[in-house]
């Protein structure tokens, strides 16, 4: 039988034009009559280092103070005020003049070949200290959550632009045909502030947005069918509709229908697939005890699980949120159990996502990318009338990435006694993202969208593709 | 799974041989070299002949704008070369431009180099010229290098020769040997013409009248429908519609915190604006500048919510003024977008690399709007009613009456204080120290619920109420007591068959209780105060017995409420009697519940005391009252408020006044809604460098609000300039770009696109319209006929253009593949917002009112495992389960899921013209959501209710419901034989039977046949046939 989602159509792909890569000319459209799918295979710019991308995000502003840089300096001169160097002309979210800087609390030690600095509160990161590229530069521009998370999905701060998984499966489309190309999956006690603005599709068509999936039972909303509904009557549902869609097709002549009637069959696909998905029972023991991850639960641990699972099944781009980050010292955010509760629900999953992806030969082929929205400053932030956290920071913090052709073990970005400015190696957001899409197969400043009389792109003017922190 | 690019974010580059030429595929060969290159090229480019003329803005200017204007063009910051390719003189005075001899023109040399150092554009800019491209600049250099100003920018103009639409479409068609199709089918019209004006279905008596009126006069039937349909209130909510994706409406205050908000009032105000057929001139200065008219009414402000729409942050730690700042950046983005069809919103940071407008005058828009009051909050609102804005001149009687009461409320008010005071004096008298009530449990003797619902006596000698009428009233006599009666006391009790075990019978177990009265022999007892252990926020027991059946005690859990208070949970109130009952009486208690449907208390039992019970409150009352003024602490001045408002008889009475005048009027609760103010002096407006706000243009200075030099002039003194003077410059008849914006958006609406395809960009990089002549013919006439909007349509969907047949025609596929001339009308999916309405009409279950609060159908479980925000979102009973789309409160960051599945909008900005996805998503949607297989049981129920008949004629009946129209011999088989296949397998499955069989149904079927007709009706909502306009 012919793949029903896979028949073209004439008019889809002369409609589609406005969706191709660039501005696509009539005969190359001829030629590519066959790809009318939103999600069909497209190549790139230039040959890809990476088909996929796992990208964890660490929703709040993990400091990078608590975690990846150990500053003697700011012990030493902990309670005193930073140089007014630092400082002059600064916006803070919360802290007024005066604030004085926090040493940390956290004992380092440097790990494996690279000698990378880790905190206490990570010990299973210390089993991938060599195959992850350590970024220690990381810069951003926006110091609110909402605007700065907007910013590293989508690099721009107001809502209404297209997020990385977005820009990413419109250029090259996904390899899963039953499930959706871009995922995204959640933990924490809440969701993400910005909410669905982070995985939209922005001006791009809404087939590229994220589609976010619930880390335990039903997936995707409307997955089942109504009470009384078997698989069978749901069989004889789609046969039917599909028996008066093709009717009106003769009559019509409308190719819009034959979509119409593939995606009722990609849909009830998926109502089998998505439950497949979700079932953990043929995974060992061992793989469970390497995530952590409990069949069933809805945590970070399982949602790391999900995301090799979703890697495997061809799907392009899988988000992972893990909110709760936001330790500012009040209740619920300090630095010191607050901050242990969030790391150790991450720090061993995270770690394992990195070793399972690569015996199973799949880092080769896959970015893995772990950080938040922005770090915390050096000096602290007094809430109930003690200093116990610390506030958004946007000059310098750490994230990491692995696999999908990043140097194993490389640090890169140095930061200065304080951990406050960026003073080597800096990477700004749209650098990353300019790197990201590099090594996906784009040119960031050719995968445009032509949207209210410009060309747009996930880099605005800006970006440079950091060659550096490439194999 | 594909996309079908309608408008917001199209901007399709796709030109077909017909129109317009294909620009530039960064994918083609490079360009061949050659001296003879321009001649190879006219050749194999194929698209233009030797004769044809060149025409500038049509064929030159889109490349010219593309790929040269970033570093030739009107912004100086980036000029390079000094050459300004947009200006002639500059072009032709560097040499780049000769005209008449290309071969001598630097700008063709140059684009056909191949020397990294020599070529244009240059290669990093990674924009290359095609050869197609080059061979018609060549040609129109030979042709003598004509220049125009951009077409949009010019006055509207007509030759005066065509004088309908269908003239100009045929003149199109004829010139590339094409025709119209036939009309479409009568039944697809009636279809397609009441989904456009009203975006409901037909009802089959209609579609039949039509038909039968059609047979003797098409034209006659069409107009006739056409005016019936704009006169109906449901054409506001279609068209009211549109204008909210523009005004970008919700409920919410967006980014992450995206508290509620009230804006449905602007809503209302903008479908009775439709329905009035308001002149659109009238309807964009009330909306841009309502406050500023002169003794404006309360309407005309509601209307400037439009730019009240802009989104709020309220997560701690911003800074207002950039989100003040943001907010006024999207007022200038919108207002751009939607009358002008200009991006402004790249000028913000620079000027324009392609249209001619500069930072400057980007910043002297930004000034007109850069004086409101608001400041990232909510800051200026105005009382409104609920249904106040659809008041058809109402009673000037009942207006004064309810001024008047309004004035005495004030006056009340306004004593508040010295009464209070009073009060004070009178509770600082020692504690009464009554002896403690004593409760004993009455034996009800009779009891019985008006409605019918059933009361069942408990060993407890509790009631257990069942369902009855949704607004139930209980009688309950209790028997004569053996001791005196000072008090009455209800007890609320919890029992598993309540919803949530009750005590309510609510779907959330709550109650809403409006009047307890007590009767002894038949004479009412004079009740003195009611005292509850836990009300909901505004539903105290005090409302039951204040006489008002609007209010009353409620139980759930808000604000205010005390910590680790529950619904769920027993409650009670005590009632303690202005004299007690001497020994022997026999009470009746009637129990009212006025106010809510299905609101019922569930289990409850009267207690009675011969003493009155102390006072709980009162000894913490009278202690405070005691306490001097200026030692009270703030919780002890809002406790004393709060108690002194529960006897406050007065406040209440003139607040009922008001209450009682404002339903006299038909008006309802009344709300506070966000509209716009300017501060008495204007604030400052800097251009911002790079577009910071905090980077003011200091050696600029200062701006006066202003509009782009290359649009009309404005007549007033910069320095006298304010927002009404925008309004009315922005629909100056004379505009360019209004009219012509606007009736190219109604256009849009009718055919799938527009005649500029790119709605959003009238500006050098958007593309030509296919119908120019048309375009400004329609802007005209729209513009002579008053701005009327009702006019517009009656002038579209009356013409041959709009009637004609949506199927295919192959021949004319091979000419225009994208139907840009119109041989054939478009097949169109419709709107998010109308795929459930459409279900809701074919179902019968539409609640067909108007306007009002928000309201919450049905949603998924699990909308929010991805939301920063949690809403409440409790499913409402009775009509608003099934108000029209457009009433569903929508939060941005979690909107209801089946809109946004169905390519609505987030609403954070603007939106012109919507996405249409087709995705498997929204094939679950259709199939599986509660609330859509809810509707389809409707229509099942519907089916077999009005059809006695056979099968067939249900299956008939079914399909003149949903699609207007009789099925095939091939789709009645289909049908006929799922249908048999359903009702077979449901006969062996009583459990999903019942699950899948309407709630209601005709005796004469069975539970199997029952289900296997909401089957059918489950099949017939979700073809493509059903969510489209054909």
């Amino acid at each position: 039988m012919i793949d029903p989602f896979h028949r073209q159509t004439r008019r889809h792909f002369f409609e589609k034009c406005g969706v191709g890569l660039g501005s696509i000319a009539l005969g190359d459209l001829l030629a590519k009559e066959r790809s009318d799918n939103p999600m069909a295979l497209r190549r790139g710019h230039h040959p890809a280092k990476a088909k996929n991308v796992i990208y964890m995000f660490m929703a709040g502003g993990p400091s990078h103070l608590e975690l990846f840089e150990s500053k003697p300096k700011l012990n030493e001169f902990h309670g005193q005020l930073p140089p007014d160097s630092l400082v002059e002309g600064k916006r803070f979210a919360f802290l007024g003049e005066g604030a004085k800087l926090l040493g940390s609390e956290r004992k380092f030690a440097k790990y494996g070949e690279s000698q990378m600095v880790l905190s206490e509160l990570l010990p299973h990161h210390r089993k991938i200290v060599d195959e992850v590229c350590w970024l220690r530069g990381m810069k951003t521009d926006v110091f609110n959550h909402g605007p700065a998370k907007l910013f590293m999905n989508t690099g721009f701060q107001v809502p209404g632009r297209p997020s990385m998984g977005s820009w990413v499966t419109y250029g090259i489309g996904s390899e899963s045909r039953d499930l959706p190309g871009f995922v995204v999956l959640q933990s924490g006690p809440r969701g993400p502030r910005a909410g669905n603005a982070l995985w939209s599709a922005g001006f791009l068509p809404s087939s590229y947005q994220g589609v976010p999936f619930r880390g335990s039972g039903d997936p995707i909303l409307n997955l089942n069918n109504p009470t009384g509904i078997t698989p069978g009557r749901q069989r004889d549902f789609v046969d039917v509709v599909g028996s008066l869609n093709r009717e009106r097709l003769d009559v019509t002549g409308d190719p819009e229908i034959s979509t119409r009637i593939s995606a009722y069959e990609m849909a009830y696909r998926m109502q089998s697939s998505a439950p497949e998905l979700m079932d953990f029972s043929g995974e060992s023991q061992a793989t469970l005890d390497l995530y952590g991850a409990e069949p069933g639960g809805n945590s970070y641990a399982n949602n790391c699980l999900l995301a090799r699972r979703l890697v495997e099944r061809g799907v392009r781009f899988v988000q992972l949120y893990h909110t709760d980050w936001d330790h500012h010292g009040g209740p619920g955010q300090t630095l010191g159990k607050d901050l242990e509760k969030v790391t150790k629900e991450v720090d061993q999953a995270s770690a394992a996502l990195v070793i399972d992806l690569k015996q199973r030969g799949l880092l080769d082929d896959t970015i893995v990318v772990w950080g938040g929205e922005f770090g915390r400053t050096p000096m602290g932030e007094t809430r109930n009338n003690k200093v116990g956290g610390r506030d958004h920071h946007i000059d310098a913090f750490t994230m990491w990435v692995a696999g999908g052709g990043f140097q194993p073990g490389m640090k890169y970005g140095k930061t200065d006694d304080f951990g406050y400015e960026v003073v080597d190696e800096a990477i700004h957001v749209h650098d990353l993202h300019a790197t990201l899409l590099h090594q996906l197969g784009f040119d960031h400043e050719r995968l445009v969208h032509r949207f209210q009389g410009r060309d747009f792109r996930l880099t605005d003017v800006h970006g440079h593709v950091v060659k550096d922190i490439l194999v | 799974m594909s996309v079908v690019r309608a408008d917001c974010g199209s901007d399709s580059l796709t030109r077909d041989p017909v129109i317009g030429r294909a620009p530039s595929n960064p994918y083609s060969p490079p360009m061949a070299k050659g001296s003879a290159w321009a001649t190879a090229l006219l050749i194999s480019a194929g698209l233009l002949s030797a004769e044809d003329t060149v025409d500038f803005n049509r064929d030159i200017r889109p490349i010219l704008s593309d790929k040269c204007f970033q570093c030739h063009g009107p912004d100086e910051e980036t000029l390079k070369a000094d050459l300004r390719l947009d200006l002639r003189d500059s072009a032709l005075g560097t040499k780049a431009i000769v005209p008449g001899k290309s071969n001598e023109s630097l700008l063709v040399e140059r684009i056909t180099s191949d020397d990294p150092d020599e070529m244009m554009p240059p290669p990093k800019i990674k924009k290359p010229v095609t050869t197609e491209e080059a061979a018609l600049l060549a040609k129109w250099i030979d042709q003598g290098a004509n220049y125009a100003d951009h077409w949009s920018f010019e006055p509207l103009k007509t030759d005066g020769e065509k004088n309908s639409i269908d003239e100009f479409i045929v003149a199109e068609l004829e010139k590339h040997g094409l025709a119209l199709s036939p009309e479409a089918d009568p039944g697809t019209l009636a279809r397609r013409l009441f989904l456009d004006l009203t975006g409901l279905l037909p009802p089959p008596n209609r579609v039949d009248s039509f038909l039968r009126e059609y047979e003797t006069s098409p034209d006659g039937a069409v107009a006739a429908l056409v005016d019936e349909l704009l006169e109906s209130p449901h054409y506001g909510e279609r068209w009211g519609r549109h204008w909210l994706d523009q005004a970008r409406y919700a409920d919410s205050n967006g980014y992450t915190i995206d508290g509620e908000r009230v804006m449905w009032p602007y809503r209302d105000w903008v479908i009775r604006a439709v329905n009035d057929n308001m002149p659109f001139d009238q309807f964009t200065i009330e909306q841009i500048a309502g406050d500023l008219l002169p003794d404006p009414d309360k309407a005309q402000l509601v209307a400037t919510g439009f730019h009240r729409n802009t989104l709020i942050n309220q997560e701690g730690g911003t800074d207002d003024e950039q989100f003040r700042n943001e907010e006024v950046v999207d007022r200038v983005n919108t207002t751009g977008a939607v009358w002008l069809g200009l991006t402004l919103g790249c000028a913000q940071c620079h000027t324009h690399k392609f249209d001619p407008i500069t930072h400057r005058e980007y910043f002297e828009m930004f000034a007109f709007f850069n004086s409101g009051t608001d400041v990232n909050n909510t800051g200026a609102t105005v009382e409104v009613g609920e249904g106040e804005l659809f008041l058809d001149s109402p009673d000037p009687k009942k207006v004064s009456a309810l001024e008047a009461a309004k004035k005495t409320l004030a006056k009340v008010t306004s004593e508040k204080g010295k009464r209070q005071a009073e009060w004070e004096k009178t509770m600082t008298q020692p504690v009464d120290e009554a002896a403690p009530a004593k409760w004993i449990r009455a034996t009800p003797e009779t009891f019985k619920a008006e409605g019918g619902a059933p009361l069942q006596l408990l060993d407890d000698l509790s009631l257990l109420a069942g369902t009855g009428a949704p607004n139930e009233t209980y009688r309950i006599q209790l028997p004569p007591s053996e001791n005196p009666v000072a008090a009455l006391r209800l007890k609320l009790l919890t029992h598993e068959s309540l919803p949530q075990n009750g005590p309510g019978l609510a779907g959330n177990g709550n109650i809403v209780l409006t009047s307890v009265e007590f009767f002894a022999n038949g004479k009412p007892i004079t009740v003195a105060q009611a005292e509850h252990d836990h009300a909901q926020p505004n539903y105290s027991s005090a409302f039951t017995i204040d006489g008002n059946p609007d209010t009353g005690w409620a139980i759930n859990v808000g604000k205010g409420s005390a910590p680790g208070a529950k619904m769920n949970a027993e409650h009670e109130v005590a009632y303690t009697l202005a004299k007690p009952l001497s020994p022997g009486t026999a009470i009746e208690v009637v129990m009212r519940h006025e106010k809510n449907a299905n609101y019922n208390t569930g289990r409850f039992a009267w207690e009675t005391s011969a003493t009155a019970p102390p006072p709980v409150a009162k000894r913490k009352l009278f202690t405070i009252a005691k306490r001097p003024t200026e030692e009270r602490s703030e919780e002890d001045r809002k406790f004393l408020e709060a108690e002194f408002a529960k006897v406050d008889v007065e406040q209440r009475k003139a607040q009922n006044e008001v209450e009682a005048a404002r339903k006299e009027l038909g008006i309802g609760k009344a709300v506070k809604t966000m509209v716009m103010r300017d501060l008495p002096e204007p604030r400052d407006t800097f251009i911002h460098l790079r577009g910071d706000f905090l980077r003011h243009d200091e050696e600029t200075g200062a701006l006066h609000p202003g509009v782009p030099a290359v649009l009309p002039a404005m007549e007033k003194k910069p320095e006298e300039r304010d927002r009404l003077d925008l309004a009315r410059w922005l629909v100056r008849p004379d505009h360019p770009l209004t009219p012509r914006v606007t009736v190219n958006r109604v256009w849009m609406r009718y055919f799938g696109k527009g005649l500029v395809e790119t709605e959003n960009d009238f500006g050098t990089q958007g593309a030509f319209p296919t119908h120019p002549e048309l375009l400004d013919w329609l802007a005209l006439t729209f513009v002579d006929n008053g701005w009327s909007m009702k006019e517009l349509h009656r002038l579209i969907a009356n013409s041959k253009t709009y009637r004609q047949s949506s199927n295919a025609v192959p021949e004319a596929a091979k000419v225009d593949p994208l139907n840009k001339l119109l041989a054939r009308q478009n097949r169109i999916r419709v709107e998010a917002e109308i795929v459930r309405d459409a279900a809701l009409s074919a179902s019968g279950l539409l609640h067909p009112g108007i306007g009002g609060p928000g309201v919450m159908p049905p949603q998924p479980e699990g909308v929010y495992a991805f939301t920063q925000r949690k809403v409440n979102w409790v499913a409402a009973d009775g009509p608003d389960r099934f108000h029209r789309a457009l009433y569903t409160k929508f939060y941005r960051s979690a909107p209801y899921p089946l809109l946004t599945t169905f390519d609505s909008p987030d609403f954070q900005s603007v939106c012109t013209g919507r996405v249409r996805s087709n995705t498997p998503l929204q094939s679950l949607t259709l199939a599986n959501d509660e609330a859509m297989f809810e509707i389809a049981k409707g229509l099942g129920a519907r089916t077999m209710r009005e059809v006695e008949g056979s099968d067939t004629d249900r299956i008939r009946h079914a399909f003149s419901l949903c699609y207007s129209r009789i099925p095939s011999p091939q789709e009645l088989d289909a049908v006929a034989v799922f249908q048999q296949k359903q009702a077979q397998s449901f006969s062996n499955d009583k459990a999903a039977a019942d699950s899948v069989a309407p709630e209601e149904f005709p005796d004469s079927f069975t539970l199997a046949e029952a289900a296997s007709w909401s089957a059918v009706a489950r099949a017939l909502l979700n073809t493509d046939e059903f969510i489209t306009r054909e």
